[in-house]
């Protein structure tokens, strides 16, 4: 059994008082080297909910536990050491003049001595494949390396877990498959967990868990086979279903049965094939 | 554009110069602007010119950049020196021209005071063009970290300086998108009255101001996510090292100064 690394507990969250609840009554846990999803249409309050789990934002009710360590005003630099995250703007978080400034930032602050640092600098840009770009200008790198560079930046401080908050979605379709590719490689290196937190249901299939916001509220928690099967629903709480589902709808539809929920064209044809060699 | 982009006049090179610890080179320059004003013979003049001039040789950066990092005062150098020129009214007449008198004394004058102009500019513009701006941050960050005692915020100071480096580009960038963007709904930007085209920068301007604070407040928050808590236990990437070079290079400048000094009065 894994053990628990993040735990909600009835979390409510509004930015004002005036304002609508952002979060109401949440409750999930998140445990040891898993790969979860979280997602949800704009405003369905998934940024809220990471911004939470490193102390940006602190719950008006209820309570959040990082390795049962509670979230408060005293303990975010404990917990921001253990909790990485990757925001949705590749320009937007890049501090340092250069890659490798840039990868120092979170350790400076950190006052880990230099020779670690360069060391670490070193270990974490090749497992991101930006090595080569050491002393690289911000402005000469593309939205995916600068992603890239900023998921470097946060493994360097050894983190627990690491939360891709939108992180690709300001990206073009390469960017995205190299970021992907990236978190793959950097999965098998390193023991830590992952949150995704995106509107795009094409990024939830890699994970072991979905958790979909709605409204505030946890709307559902499975795996992403599941999720795909309720395609109906998600549409109607406005989020978009993959290409894949909506053919796979379509040849229902159309007399082709299909048994297995595909999460992508592979499984898709996999199924067809079977179902063609029974008829 | 973006890629050609560099950000004040550093020019890349591998020199002696280049390789100076950014500390050397500020000192150096700082008590050299001041020591210009004790010149005041022509052997004197000569001994720092010789400095200057060997700086400039030794940096191996191609002429056309120092005159070009020039251009915009030689104006200023040529008008000191004809205002000398005209209200001096020293020595010898030399000169009687439509009435006006030129003396010997103003002569000397004239050339003097630019001489002195053109030496400080030539040595602070080598500066620019052998340091990149985040060594120059660096180093005054670190010049100045005596004043911390004093509640000035050194660090804060520095760090603020490095993100506006970094963002230069960026901003550039995105105003050459915006003003394509702008251009594309029809706004002028290049002909037309002054007054319009003044009016044109607006719509310009006040997307690139909110994106700019779009961008503080989404980059105050990662950096926050990623530890930041002010200059209080910080270490540093890069660091400043004094090397045998800088040593040789402050030996070499007491040679100047006293060379100076003891060329002074002589005519």
């Amino acid at each position: 059994m894994r053990g628990k690394l993040i735990e909600f507990r009835n979390v409510s969250f509004r930015y004002t008082e005036e304002l609508p609840w952002v979060l109401k009554d949440c409750s999930f846990e998140i445990y040891e080297n898993e790969e979860v999803a979280i997602i949800g249409h704009n405003g369905s309050g998934k940024s809220t909910v990471a911004k939470l789990m490193n102390g940006l934002l602190f719950p008006e009710e209820g309570a959040i536990f990082i390795n049962g360590q509670q979230v408060t005003q005293e303990s975010i630099w404990e917990i921001r050491k253990d909790v990485g995250m990757v925001f949705q703007n590749p320009d937007n978080q890049f501090v340092g003049t250069t890659v490798q400034d840039d990868v120092a930032f979170g350790m400076e602050n950190r006052g880990i001595p230099r020779a670690e640092m360069v060391k670490r600098i070193d270990d974490t840009l090749s497992a991101v494949g930006m090595l080569d770009y050491l002393m690289t200008e911000p402005h000469k790198l593309s939205g995916g390396q600068k992603q890239r560079v900023a998921i470097a930046s946060v493994l360097a401080i050894f983190p627990q877990v690491l939360i891709l908050d939108e992180a690709t979605a300001m990206l073009d379709p390469k960017g995205r498959t190299e970021i992907m590719e990236t978190i793959t490689s950097v999965q098998e290196k390193h023991q830590l967990s992952l949150i995704t937190i995106t509107h795009d249901l094409q990024e939830v299939v890699r994970a072991e868990r979905v958790i979909v916001m709605n409204e505030g509220e946890i709307w559902d928690e499975a795996t992403p086979r599941e999720i795909f099967a309720k395609r109906a629903e998600l549409r109607k709480i406005g989020l978009d279903v993959p290409f894949i589902a909506n053919l796979s709808d379509a040849l229902l539809k159309a007399g082709v049965s299909i048994t297995n929920e595909p999460l992508n064209q592979r499984e898709l044809l996999e199924d067809l094939w079977i179902s063609h060699s029974r008829m | 554009m973006s890629n050609s982009l560099i950000i004040g006049q550093y020019v890349p090179g591998k020199s002696v110069i280049h390789r100076l610890d950014p500390r050397t080179k500020i000192i150096i320059i700082f008590f050299f602007v001041f020591i210009v004003f004790f010149a005041n013979s022509v052997l004197s003049y000569g001994v720092l010119t010789a400095f200057a001039l060997a700086s400039m040789f030794t940096t191996r950066i191609p002429m056309y950049y120092i005159i070009k990092g020039l251009t915009p005062v030689w104006f200023l150098i040529v008008f000191t020196f004809l205002l000398h020129l005209i209200v001096t009214k020293e020595g010898s007449v030399l000169i009687e021209f439509l009435g006006f008198k030129i003396y010997s004394g103003a002569l000397i004058q004239g050339f003097a005071i630019s001489m002195r102009f053109f030496l400080l500019i030539l040595v602070t513009s080598l500066l620019t063009l052998t340091t990149t701006p985040i060594e120059i941050t660096d180093a005054i960050e670190n010049i100045l970290h005596p004043l911390k005692k004093m509640k000035f915020p050194v660090h804060e100071l520095a760090l603020m300086m490095s993100i506006s480096l970094r963002f230069i580009p960026t901003l550039m960038q995105e105003t050459e998108k915006i003003s394509r963007a702008q251009a594309s709904r029809g706004v002028d930007f290049r002909t037309g009255p002054l007054k319009e085209r003044v009016k044109a920068v607006v719509p310009l301007l006040v997307p690139l101001f909110v994106s700019a604070f779009k961008r503080a407040e989404d980059l105050a928050m990662a950096m926050e996510a990623r530890g930041y808590q002010g200059g209080e236990g910080r270490t540093k990437l890069r660091e400043l090292k004094i090397e045998k070079r800088d040593i040789f290079i402050y030996i070499l400048f007491v040679f100047v100064v006293a060379g100076l000094f003891f060329t002074r009065n002589w005519s």
